[in-house]
């Protein structure tokens, strides 16, 4: 435990320096405030930006984080000093996980505080519970990558397909009927109904198949490469 | 402190260790000298646990490296030559995140930097370090947690003089303090100066080993004494008692302007050994 806490302190230090990862945070919390209080159109759904965004932040935001985070430690041979000084590898991926959701939620709450105080307990349980799912794909592309390029050109596409897919869907019948597999797309349903009563079975199950295969594939990876 | 018997290692079907044995006594710096691809950093790696070996027996502080508990390995400093740092970290910063793994006082930190002379530049981000201080920020990492044990694979490969002099003045230092070091490098001065024994690893195997001095005795075939003298002649005498009454004639008549003996050094005595150089040119 005591170890997962020095990777979060480290994490949390290196914040605000590391721009790109700073980006990332604050982005679509930022573009929620602005655009959500100055845009409004007659006909528009309700807290339409927040859902667009808070899909897009789930998608980008925590898969770019994680996946830089561990490539550039990789890249750099910082992550070899920290397993020498008796960091397990699991420790340190509790960590710089625990570390990307906290910042995600705060991310979450900033944009929460737009939605009527009865939405913002159901919105933050879904914006959590994404955070998680996508982390664990950061985490298979940043074990996967030998460095930060690999990393960066992995982690296009998987962000392209999991924020812009839910946003595209909206315009085109195709996309959306293929979109219903991905998670981002369920959880767009879910923003859409905005309550646990509007939980449909199908898409807590889509869910859940998103969130084991992600896990799976986060094991499989961990155990044959480890953070080597 | 560290001992090493018949240790061999393959990896696919490539003999990397062939039958590696040393003993390297506790306070003492023990120096590995070869050039790059001889086993030096695979040596390292299975000393500190990181590797599995095939054969042999190694013992670090009398347990099996694989098994040594993360208690143990905290007694360990370890510095890599392809080690990084936190490049957006300060100098301070870098050292506080080793010394809240270490569980060490952040108040240790600035004695560290002194030690190292890196106290100026406490908060100079890392990547604005010259190489030289980025040496010695790793060796200040390196000895955040008082080691006993310390292992240092080339640690001043490619810098200037001043900044090695600096290096190896840190590391007598910590040896005058009881820590047992093992030392890789390929520069032979720096392995005569630092280290009380060296082995030469080629192509997996010890050619040699003993202390600098007596390995280069050992290998001296010319036995002779160079002369230079004041008319820009060079005079070879046998080292033996029918040459001691000429060179004292030439000493007394103060014609001798430098005395050499043909000892050789140990980059000959690697290359009379092996047909190669320690330092291999690309």
């Amino acid at each position: 435990m005591y170890n997962i806490l020095v990777i979060i302190k480290k994490e949390l230090r290196d914040t605000v320096k590391n721009k790109t990862i700073l980006i990332q945070f604050i982005l679509f919390p930022l573009l929620t405030l602005i655009m959500e209080n100055a845009i409004s159109i007659e006909g528009m759904e309700e807290f339409f930006f927040i859902k667009l965004f808070a899909v897009m932040y789930i998608g980008m935001a925590p898969l770019t984080a994680m996946a830089s985070v561990i490539s550039e430690e990789k890249e750099k041979n910082t992550l070899r000093v920290l397993m020498m000084a008796d960091i397990k590898p699991w420790q340190y991926i509790c960590g710089v996980g625990v570390y990307v959701w906290s910042i995600c939620m705060l991310g979450a709450a900033v944009m929460g505080m737009l939605l009527p105080s009865s939405n913002r307990l159901f919105f933050l349980v879904v914006m959590g519970l994404g955070f998680v799912i996508s982390i664990l794909a950061g985490a298979c592309v940043g074990i996967f990558s030998k460095n930060q390029m690999v990393a960066t050109s992995l982690t296009m596409p998987v962000m392209m397909i999991f924020s812009f897919v839910p946003m595209l869907s909206m315009f085109n019948e195709s996309i959306k009927k293929v979109s219903t597999i991905i998670f981002t797309q369920q959880l767009k349903l879910l923003f859409d109904s905005m309550s646990f009563a509007g939980c449909q079975k199908t898409g807590v199950s889509i869910l859940c198949i998103n969130a084991v295969m992600c896990a799976a594939l986060f094991f499989m990876m961990y155990r044959k490469k480890g953070l080597e | 402190m560290i001992q090493c018997k018949d240790l061999r290692k393959n990896f696919d079907s490539h003999e990397v260790l062939k039958g590696i044995s040393f003993d390297i006594p506790k306070g003492s710096i023990f120096g590995l000298l070869g050039p790059s691809g001889a086993g030096k950093t695979t040596l390292i790696k299975i000393l500190m646990g990181q590797l599995a070996y095939d054969e042999g027996k190694v013992e670090i502080m009398d347990k099996n490296p694989e098994k040594l508990t993360g208690k143990d390995k905290k007694n360990f400093g370890i510095m890599m030559d392809n080690f990084g740092v936190y490049e957006r970290f300060s100098c301070r910063d870098n050292l506080s995140v080793f010394a809240d793994i270490y569980n060490v006082p952040k108040s240790r930190i600035n004695g560290i930097l002194d030690e190292v002379g890196l106290l100026d530049a406490s908060k100079t981000q890392a990547s604005d370090l010259s190489k030289g201080m980025r040496a010695r920020l790793q060796l200040a990492r390196t000895f955040m947690n008082s080691p006993e044990i310390i292992f240092l694979d080339e640690p001043t490969s490619g810098l200037d003089p001043q900044t090695m002099r600096g290096i190896h003045k840190i590391i007598l230092e910590k040896k005058k303090n009881g820590a047992t070091i093992f030392l890789t490098t390929h520069n032979m001065d720096e392995a005569y100066k630092l280290c009380d024994n060296i082995a030469l690893l080629n192509e997996g195997k010890i050619v040699e080993a003993g202390t600098p001095k007596d390995i280069c005795r050992r290998y001296d075939h010319q036995k002779k004494i160079k002369l230079h003298l004041q008319t820009g002649e060079d005079v070879e005498m046998e080292r033996n008692g029918e040459s001691a009454d000429e060179i004292s004639e030439l000493l007394k008549s103060g014609k001798v302007e430098t005395i050499h003996s043909t000892e050789p050094t140990l980059e000959t005595v690697f290359l009379e050994l092996t047909g190669r150089k320690l330092q291999e040119e690309e």
